[in-house]
């Protein structure tokens, strides 16, 4: 088991033909089970050709009515990124994964409005993946690097949480799933989103839960965890150093009552049973220190 | 990316919102013809710089006559201007904005941002005029209220009215401040704000509703569809190494520490950074190389950092997933050699390639000090920095 994605999911690639689109699309298809697991491109200028052997087709809707994907990865350029989330949310597939960095935040809140109700999930925008080591890769993630286990990993940053994988398995701890949420303001799942789901994973033991300054989702997340969390989880916050944000970061901070540093973040988390640390280098031990 | 005042209010009028008329001004000469054409006995001199806090620095003048006009622009034109937000080094001011003089009732606030949690764009009004909000917010959270916006209707009338009303505005001017308010909100959405500030908001002796003041940021992701708001840029205002840095598409922000750090991806730098501090020193810079770091980029991302006199120590700190350690290798080594580097250079590198990164870093000659990992990267440079 796992979440969100495994062996057996069907993925097609929006924006296959692009140049960053093209280069993960071989990653992923080279990476565990990707060859049957990457199924269809999108692209409506180039329908009925082929990328290296996957067809493309010319709408998301036609891609799944005749693959069966059920999931999608998204790499088109930021000014057709939403559009590209929202074609893909009315053709009422389960799983959207947006890569594309820089996708503008009116485009965002617009796309979020119109998914209200709808049942798809969004990854991203502006995130690296998700991956399911040794099963499949949906993402720009480094496959190698990671290995199959029981740990789950959450994280808004892409380095950020590579570093935390390696730490993991310099101990020698597999993942289950790790998801990158990606750090835009306006975006899909939340690190509770997530956190949800690996607590309902029988295959998952403990969580690495890494955030970073501003929004409250940290806070969110660490209330959930307090009241109904089975599974040990520990978490790191980057930017206690980072410059208050000048005003905008104190405008936007006033919404949800000044909070929004990695010190209030810190606490909350500690408040709500979470095992936190300020070191970055040391994600991994305090993992392994509460299985 | 940030306007200055008169741009912002350029802008907002565009959509209904009232401004006090007014004129921009390069020069003393160009302020005395303001002041005429402009008419009246009262004017308002104001430095044209991207901070707030100008009134109190003495960037902000009321002028009774066109003597006191000229007098308050050969005072502010060329002077470096020092607020809360500009940092102790003040800022030179390059422009004026002088307006019309206005019969100020009473001083609200009007501003907008996006909010995280309800994913919209949120007002926040209070009937605290004139005051820092985060002190409003502070002090007296009851005093502020906030609407979350439905983006498929907009910022409805009796949404308008309400908040109008809860924050002080009499009868007569709801109307105004509904107009006013629900332009800001078109302009907000139109021009891809990612902030709008307008503070503070005033009441006049006749009843009308007008902007006195007006801040707006821009999400620069956006900016693509916006050439008339680039166009505004100034980019005196601009930290000239974040400038040099935007170039090369580096991600940087200048610090005032004295060790350098270079990193890919934003999490990760952010991180380094906090490792740093967690040892007892501070960071330079933020520097974020990203994902496709280049030996060219690597090389212009040490001109960057060495740029600054106050760096005494450089900390690269790649992880390399698809980016391999071998590329930013001889990246690094190309650039110590090209700056001729001459403080304390440690590298940790981890991830793809990493021992042939290694190897190559230690077969340079050069004199870099090798890492297994941030903490161990850390310590080392904060103990080269202090010469131990």
């Amino acid at each position: 088991m796992s979440i969100l994605i495994d062996r057996n999911t069907r993925v097609m690639t929006q924006g296959i033909t692009g140049k960053t689109g093209a280069f993960h699309t071989r990653l992923c298809r080279d990476y565990a089970n990707g060859k049957a697991c990457f199924v269809a491109g999108v692209n409506p200028n180039k329908a009925g050709e082929n990328f290296e052997g996957i067809p493309i087709f010319g709408s998301v809707k036609e891609a799944k009515q005749q693959t069966g994907a059920t999931v999608s990865v998204i790499y088109v350029p930021p000014p057709f990124a939403a559009a590209a989330i929202d074609e893909a949310v009315d053709a009422e597939l389960d799983l959207v994964i947006c890569i594309t960095e820089g996708v503008p935040v009116r485009d965002m809140i617009a796309t979020r409005q119109r998914m209200r109700g709808k049942k798809t999930i969004l990854i991203g925008p502006n995130c690296p993946g998700v991956i399911t080591p040794d099963e499949i890769k949906i993402g720009i993630m480094p496959g190698h690097i990671h290995k199959k286990g029981r740990i789950g990993v959450v994280s808004r940053s892409g380095t950020l949480t590579y570093e935390a994988v390696g730490q993991l398995m310099e101990l020698g701890l597999g993942q289950s799933t790790c998801v990158g949420i990606g750090g835009d303001p306006v975006n899909g799942m939340k690190h509770v989103d997530v956190m949800k789901l690996f607590n309902d994973d029988p295959e998952t033991d403990a969580v690495i839960m890494v955030g970073e300054i501003g929004g409250e989702d940290e806070e969110n997340c660490a209330r959930w965890i307090k009241d109904h969390m089975k599974k040990p989880v520990i978490g790191f916050i980057a930017g206690v150093t980072a410059p208050p944000g000048k005003r905008m970061g104190h405008a936007g901070a006033i919404i949800s009552g000044g909070k929004g540093t990695a010190q209030e973040k810190l606490a909350v988390m500690e408040a709500s049973g979470i095992k936190v640390t300020r070191n970055p280098a040391e994600m991994g031990k305090l993992l392994k220190s509460v299985l | 990316m940030n306007v200055h005042e008169y741009q912002g209010k350029e802008i907002l009028r565009k959509y209904g919102v009232a401004t006090p008329r007014g004129v921009p001004c390069f020069s003393v000469a160009e302020a005395d013809a303001a002041a005429r054409e402009l008419g009246g006995k009262v004017w308002v001199v104001k430095a044209q710089i991207h901070a707030g806090g100008r009134g109190k620095g003495g960037g902000v003048k009321v002028a009774k006559s066109l003597d006191e006009v000229h007098r308050y622009a050969e005072q502010i034109l060329g002077m470096t201007l020092v607020t809360h937000q500009t940092g102790p080094e003040g800022r030179v001011v390059r422009r004026l904005l002088v307006e019309e003089g206005a019969d100020i009732r009473k001083e609200l606030y009007v501003g907008m941002v996006v909010d995280r949690g309800s994913q919209r764009v949120t007002l926040i009004a209070s009937s605290e005029g004139g005051m820092e909000i985060e002190e409003v917010a502070a002090h007296t959270p009851e005093r502020i209220h906030k609407v979350a916006i439905d983006p498929t209707t907009g910022l409805t009338d009796a949404q308008a009215d309400e908040v109008a009303r809860k924050i002080g505005v009499p009868d007569g001017s709801v109307p105004e401040a509904r107009k006013f308010m629900q332009g800001l909100y078109r302009a907000f959405v139109e021009c891809d704000a990612s902030l709008a500030e307008i503070n503070p908001l005033i009441l006049t002796g006749d009843g009308r509703v007008l902007a006195l003041d007006a801040k707006l940021n821009f999400d620069s992701n956006a900016l693509f569809r916006h050439p008339e708001i680039v166009a505004m840029r100034d980019l005196d205002e601009e930290d000239p190494a974040e400038v040099e840095a935007s170039k090369y598409d580096l991600s940087y922000i200048s610090l005032n520490g004295n060790i350098g750090c270079l990193v890919n991806g934003a999490g990760l730098a952010m991180a380094t950074m906090d490792v740093i501090k967690l040892f007892g020193a501070e960071p330079a810079n933020f520097l974020d190389v990203g994902g496709g770091a280049t030996t060219q980029k690597v090389t212009e991302a040490f001109k960057l950092m060495l740029k600054n006199p106050a760096v005494k120590g450089i900390l690269v700190n790649i992880f390399g997933g698809i980016m391999r350690c071998d590329t930013i290798a001889e990246g690094v080594i190309a650039a110590a050699r090209e700056v001729k580097l001459s403080v304390p250079l440690v590298v940790r590198m981890k991830g793809t390639n990493e021992d042939i990164g290694k190897k190559m870093l230690k077969e340079s000659g050069l004199p870099i000090i090798s890492a297994d990992n941030m903490a161990e990267a850390a310590q080392k440079i904060v103990a080269a920095v202090a010469g131990k």
